[in-house]
């Protein structure tokens, strides 16, 4: 794909908030391709929400440079702020509004529509659009109450329907399933993919939850600042490029000799977790003499991939 | 077109918030109701007679410059409320200019300080303050001016406090001693010097100054009441609202991005 058609493109972004004695974000580079699902991975303070409050234009970068749908960050905010739709990772909805306030505001401020001091004034395609709005979320009256009243997986995603109204190029999220409860972040899983499909939007999402970034196209996982691993999830999961040996016997102690002559790394947790670096099984499992109690093999999932990058940065 | 529409709306917000709050109906309704009865009521029956003027109207314009320029101005330190509750967020990504959100923000709260001060009218009316049906007409101009200038105070305070709670704290810090000083129940016209130049520098006071400048002339008590000529306290605070908003919209804009 061309330099230019990129959605989000970053380079050597940098930024370090004053009286800081580090950078926050420090040097990061990476694009998103049109229609890509991107994951931003890391543990807390890594710098994510740092880059997305960057590309999103509430906060400046101290160097570096942005361009998204090609437009430049520093040169033209506007058009930046046309082009993307953001779900905050705290709510951003004025929980004294009702829904439809919230929507109508929203479709103001971005110049959908003139501004009209109640719902029945709007014009007839504001109103359409609304009603569409609601039966997408299966909301109809919860429509025209307070937010406060709605449930924290709804606010989520009238947020989300709000975000999209003005037809953003890219979407981001930033942590959008925080505090929510496993029903409700799995029906909000569904209804981005829903999303996805139907407006072919690109997304860019931060999560600290592996399980989320593993759905992405590509996923970026920054610590301290930095990139230290971008790919697909197949990709950064295979960086280290190992399988797990899980192995147990009932004489322990036996099983841990030969492992240790083996020079083999393992962890054990009750039973033992042998990291075959590059090894076969078979080869490890050929020269044990113990009798096992059981034996089966794991392939690396994306946590074990995650835990041994970061833990590779700490080491450096 | 659309920045008009973007501070219509963002004002109406603000409106519809505080119509829609029963507390503050209530407080707003009740609040200046005991401060010109009680306070007003009391001085009248006290001193009255001494003073050679009505202190049911000298309260009346008082409390109304006071609760124009105090609810516009910390009408403003919301915006403060708003980032901690995350909605600034939605409004400082959206495509308006930050200039349409200031100016949607004060006009927004200058609606509520008005709507705040409408029952006061209706209460001198009551006490029998003595009104004539225009100048009842000139208050409301007068107090759109009030609601300019508390509003771009409450903007220059705001940018230069950061904090929610501190911004609570320091404006009722700053407003309280303003009452006194701009002569809101207590007349100032004889103060030593040290607080007179305090209280020329209280923007309250040529807003509460103008409010009896409209009241009372004509009046055999002008000359005891008001203390300069409307003209003057609208050159004033034009000067002020012209240097709090250019500095407190400047500083505003530039703090959002380069935190």
């Amino acid at each position: 794909m061309s330099q230019a058609s990129a959605v989000v493109e970053v380079q050597d972004l940098v930024k370090r908030y004053r009286k800081a004695k580090v950078n926050a974000v420090d040097g990061v580079s990476l694009r998103v391709e049109p229609g890509e699902f991107f994951a931003l991975l890391g543990p807390n303070g890594a710098g994510k929400t740092t880059t997305i409050s960057i590309l999103t234009t509430t906060l400046a970068p101290t160097s570096g440079t942005v361009r998204i749908c090609g437009y430049d960050l520093r040169r033209d905010p506007a058009s930046v702020r046309r082009n993307v739709g953001i779900i905050f990772q705290n709510p951003s909805l004025d929980a004294n509004l009702s829904g439809e306030e919230n929507v109508r505001l929203h479709a103001i401020l971005y110049g959908l529509y003139a501004y009209r001091p109640a719902f029945r004034m709007m014009p007839a395609a504001y109103q359409r659009q609304v009603h569409e709005l609601a039966s997408v979320l299966e909301m109809h009256n919860e429509m025209f109450q307070p937010v406060k009243k709605l449930s924290g997986g709804m606010q989520r995603k009238l947020e989300i329907i709000r975000g999209l109204m003005h037809r953003p190029k890219v979407l981001f999220l930033d942590e959008p399933t925080r505090g929510l409860d496993v029903v409700s972040r799995r029906s909000l899983w569904a209804y981005l993919r829903e999303v996805r499909e139907k407006y072919q939007v690109t997304i860019v999402l931060t999560t600290h939850y592996l399980e989320e970034a593993e759905q992405a196209d590509r996923l970026c996982i920054l610590n301290h600042g930095k990139v230290v691993a971008m790919g697909s999830p197949g990709e950064v999961k295979a960086h280290p490029a190992e399988e797990f040996l899980e192995l147990d016997a009932n004489d322990r102690a036996k099983l841990r000799e030969e492992l240790t002559q083996l020079k083999v790394h393992f962890d054990e947790d009750g039973a033992f977790t042998v990291r075959l670096d590059g090894r076969s099984a078979h080869d490890v499992v050929k020269q044990i003499d113990v009798p096992l109690t059981s034996l089966r093999t794991r392939q690396p999932s994306l946590e074990d991939a995650y835990l041994r990058i970061l833990a590779e940065e700490a080491d450096e | 077109m659309n920045e008009m529409s973007a501070v219509a709306a963002i004002a109406s917000r603000d409106l519809f918030k505080f119509l829609r709050d029963r507390t503050r109906l209530i407080g707003a309704f009740i609040f200046p109701f005991l401060l010109m009865f009680l306070m007003g009521g009391t001085l009248q029956l006290n001193l009255g007679k001494a003073a050679g003027f009505n202190f049911i109207g000298f309260t009346f314009t008082g409390v109304l410059g006071m609760t124009i320029f105090q609810s516009s101005s910390q009408g403003l330190a919301s915006l403060l409320e708003d980032r901690v509750n995350d909605f600034a967020q939605e409004i400082f990504v959206s495509p308006v200019s930050r200039y349409a959100i200031v100016g949607g923000k004060i006009f927004g709260e200058s609606l509520v300080a008005l709507a705040q001060a409408a029952p006061l009218v209706i209460f001198a009316i009551v006490l029998r303050v003595p009104l004539t049906a225009a100048e009842i007409l000139l208050l409301l101009p007068v107090a759109m001016l009030g609601c300019l200038v508390g509003g771009s105070f409450g903007l220059l305070g705001m940018s230069i406090i950061n904090d929610q709670r501190a911004a609570n704290q320091i404006f009722n810090f700053i407003l309280l001693p303003q009452f006194f000083l701009a002569g809101v129940f207590n007349p100032i016209a004889v103060l030593p010097w040290y607080l007179e130049a305090l209280s020329l520098a209280s923007p309250m006071r040529y807003v509460v100054d103008l409010f009896r400048g409209v009241v009372y002339t004509g009046r055999p008590e002008y000359h005891k009441v008001v203390l300069f000529d409307p003209a003057v306290n609208l050159l004033v605070m034009g000067v002020m609202f012209a240097v709090f908003i250019v500095i407190g919209t400047a500083l505003f804009v530039r703090r959002e991005t380069n935190r």
